[in-house]
């Protein structure tokens, strides 16, 4: 590279990056100007975070190139990006709340070169990094004892003192407080005075208007435009961040009948949900839009008695439930595919046939729980013709299926029991477009059988094509509910985007 | 997309060793135990007696009944401490009322006051979400010295002809223990296969969190486990009583290592989820033989114990071969 590009400090061009068979950056340019805060906006799976580890050195880009300080890098390390000064901040904090702020900010090397620590030393280099830094934070507090932005701080300052000039963070303000906010937006100033080079991500509009000097916008793994926050609207950018053209991968929708099935009234817990009301009706898909971190998930769980809920009512067909336990839900005719298949949905080491009847396994024995290995065998090839599931045979590990076909006998478990009310968390997370396809026509399916269903989903088109109506949710709270023709990519996103005032 | 980093598959034309290899990991149980077969007929010429061959079955019966419970415990993920202490205080308990209640409610005593310990240590552990490690270090340390409470400390022997004449009887030229045993193993065998218990705790030590969100009371399954385990040793503590007649409260010190050896070296993760009855049987019998082999070539205790922990290590070497593919 010559010199024309010096007055930038990351120019990304053209970066692609596949995850098997899932492109999760299709075409992603950035240009981020030595000394600015730039703002990286998109909705959740858009890439941002992709394109975040790339330059973290976590992900190694699969094309494209990438240009650090007029140097033209391929990372294949972590250790690689740190070499060219880069520091990410993930919402999710790495420090060990146990050690103290000084050794949590020098936990890479606390000897400096020798095996023993001289507290003494640390301590007052900690102080120093905190001081010029001008954060007010004693070196020798215990870190857990600091609030979250304090804590942040100390993440940054961490970054730092590894000389760090490009400082990336990841939805930063997501776990802070109003006036945490306004101290570390005054401190990222600073070091922008200072000629840090920052990447903001947020989903918080009025925040990257305050803070930032640039915005690049990017969705579905490209980069749709970059925008001047001085002189582009809100409107703008959300305008840009949806608009996709929409694909024929919906079945037509089903009328659904009035009887309402599952009633949620003034459910709160404790940690998150404000006053949630929903109501569900036989035959019905409905969407729950919003946010990761909204409080989607967490509707799901109280739902299902994974977690408890502090107060509120929940009726089905009329009548109120004590969910306490997930077997209590799924007692109640409630199913959950969960939002991690992995981890929550599937038994991956297992095979299809025992993950199929694991919530049944009663229908398939005869007596005393005695597995009837015959019905449970026919169970489970009834099941998998009627989803069309691909496989080799039904004593494989679903392991070794796709990740569609993984979704599909997950499914199938429920289909296997006397559920009614199915809650779909993310459902075609993973999946192949092909497959995508599949589950939206079972899950249309269902209705058609009576099934009431409840689909969260980052994803705007899948909520907009599968549903009959919409609760959007934003931080803890429904935040409107769109029925039919109103449910468009704008008004969910403008609904879905916290709203908090700003200071 | 030529970029795509596909899965590394072996090629196919690889060595037939690595073949053999992993088919040698994947039996790895039973070929440690065929191997010490084979040595124990070159290292002692009384191996193959048919004294020898009953001594180590008959002494194989505690161990064995012990470590089917624990194998269930294994597969939910968990461990069990207590299972040693729970035989000492069985042994002691049974012991002592036998004299006024009769054989019988005696024995049965015995077995509810093992299911309640282990009840106990499976209550912390699904209830209370306590560690079961700790859970069932409890409930060791309790048990251990409620026995010793009980007792005064002291052996009590127990001069019940029935009860000794089960501990050295026979029937069909076998230790009658031997048949508890083997009626035990295919009691374990049976539900661990045909059973919707058997399926669900396997369920819940390959993935605890998938389970319960498939709607399964899991606690529950926990709780019968240790429960299970409490009540396997009491079985094996009044057994262990009626071979020598005496209830002792020091009896089957450090039995769990031992058992917790012979499940892991019949191929049991301690991770939870794998593991199986038939291959903890002999993992079972590999211990036993080995102790057997070297106490008839006369080798010192000290230098047994090494030589125990060596095979432990094989063993369990050659089954993480069969995890890494």
């Amino acid at each position: 590279m010559d010199k024309i590009n010096s007055e930038y400090s990351i120019v990304i061009n053209n970066v692609q990056k596949n995850f098997g068979g899932i492109r999760a950056l299709k075409s992603v340019d950035l240009k981020v100007k030595k000394g600015s805060i730039h703002a990286l906006v998109g909705e959740n799976g858009a890439g941002k975070s992709t394109l975040m580890k790339i330059l973290s050195g976590i992900h190694i880009k699969d094309g494209g190139t990438i240009n650090i300080d007029g140097q033209d890098v391929h990372f294949t390390s972590p250790k690689q990006s740190q070499a060219h000064n880069i520091g990410i901040i993930h919402q999710e904090l790495a420090l060990s709340p146990d050690l103290t702020v000084a050794e949590n900010i020098f936990l890479a090397d606390l000897g400096f070169g020798s095996q023993l620590i001289n507290t003494n030393q640390i301590n007052s280099l900690a102080k120093l990094a905190l001081d010029q830094l001008g954060f007010e934070i004693d070196p020798t507090t215990r870190l857990g004892d600091l609030s979250i932005a304090y804590q942040q701080m100390v993440e940054i300052a961490k970054s730092l003192a590894k000389n760090v000039n490009i400082l990336i963070l990841d939805e930063p303000s997501a776990i802070l407080s109003d006036k945490e906010i306004s101290v570390l937006f005054e401190k990222l100033r600073e070091l922008k005075e200072k000629g840090v080079t920052i990447i903001y991500i947020s989903h918080r509009l009025e925040e990257i208007f305050r803070l930032t000097d640039a915005i690049t916008i990017i969705k579905d793994g490209t980069t749709v435009t970059e925008l001047d926050p001085k002189t582009c609207t809100e409107s703008d950018i959300i305008n840009a961040m949806v608009g996709r053209t929409f694909e024929k991968l919906f079945p037509p929708k089903l009328t659904p009948s009035n009887e309402t099935v599952l009633e949620v009234i003034d459910l709160n817990t404790a940690r998150l949900l404000r006053n949630i009301n929903l109501n569900i009706k036989k035959g019905e898909i409905v969407g729950l839009a919003g946010l990761i971190g909204s409080g989607r998930t967490e509707i799901a769980r109280c739902l299902f008695g994974i977690d408890l809920m502090a107060s509120g009512i929940i009726k089905k067909n009329g009548q109120a439930l004590q969910i306490n336990h997930p077997a209590d839900a799924v007692k109640l005719g409630i199913g959950l595919v969960p939002e991690s298949r992995k981890e929550q949905g599937a038994i991956l080491s297992r095979s299809i046939r025992e993950n199929m009847t694991l919530s049944n396994l009663k229908g398939s024995s005869s007596f005393f729980g005695l597995i009837n290995r015959l019905k449970e065998t026919t169970v489970s090839h009834k099941l998998q013709k009627s989803l069309a599931i691909k496989l080799g045979s039904i004593e494989d590990p679903i392991s070794s299926l796709s990740g569609g076909n993984q979704q599909k006998v997950v499914i199938a478990k429920w289909l296997n029991t006397d559920c009614d009310v199915l809650i779909l968390d993310e459902p075609t997370r993973g999946v192949d477009v092909g497959a995508k396809s599949e589950i939206y026509n079972i899950i249309v399916e269902l209705t058609q059988k009576g099934y009431a269903i409840l689909v969260i989903s980052s994803e705007l088109m899948e909520i907009i094509g599968l549903c009959h109506r919409t609760y959007v949710m934003s931080e803890g709270e429904i935040s409107g509910e769109l029925i039919a023709d109103e449910m468009t990519e704008e008004n969910i996103m403008r609904m879905a985007l916290p709203k908090r005032a700003v200071i | 997309m030529n970029s795509i980093v596909t899965e590394q598959g072996l090629p196919t034309n690889s060595f037939s060793m690595k073949k053999g290899f992993a088919l040698l990991a994947e039996h790895s149980t039973v070929v440690v135990f065929v191997a010490m077969m084979i040595a124990g007929y070159f290292l002692s010429d009384k191996f193959y007696s048919v004294t020898n061959i009953t001594n180590v079955l008959r002494q194989s019966v505690p161990l064995g009944i012990v470590s089917l419970g624990m194998l269930y415990v294994i597969l939910t993920g968990g461990i069990d401490l207590s299972v040693g202490s729970i035989m000492a205080l069985v042994s002691v308990v049974v012991a002592l009322m036998i004299p006024e209640y009769g054989l019988w409610i005696a024995i049965f005593a015995g077995m509810v006051v093992a299911t309640l310990v282990g009840s106990c240590a499976g209550g912390l552990v699904s209830y209370f979400k306590i560690a079961p490690f700790i859970a069932t270090l409890a409930m060791m340390t309790i048990a251990r010295g409620l026995a010793l409470i009980v007792s005064k400390g002291q052996p009590i022997f127990v001069d019940d002809v029935a009860f000794v004449d089960f501990g050295t009887g026979y029937f069909m030229g076998l230790p009658l223990p031997v048949y508890v045993f083997l009626g035990f193993s295919m009691l374990a065998h049976f539900v661990y296969k045909k059973t919707a218990f058997g399926r669900l705790v396997i369920s819940i030590g390959s993935n605890e969190t998938a389970t319960r969100f498939a709607g399964i009371p899991v606690e529950r399954f926990k709780f019968a486990v240790y429960a299970l385990s409490g009540m396997a040793c009491g079985v094996a503590g009044v057994i262990a009583a009626t071979r020598t007649g005496v209830g002792s409260p020091v009896l089957a010190l450090s039995f769990e290592l031992d058992a917790i050896a012979a499940v892991v070296v019949g191929g049991a993760s301690l991770a939870g989820g794998r593991g199986t009855v038939f291959k903890t049987v002999i993992g079972v019998l590999i211990l036993s033989v080995i102790s057997n082999i070297m106490n008839l070539m006369n080798i010192s205790g000290y230098l047994q114990q090494v030589v125990k922990g060596v095979i432990i290590v094989l063993a369990v070497v050659l089954e993480s071969f069969k995890s890494k593919h």
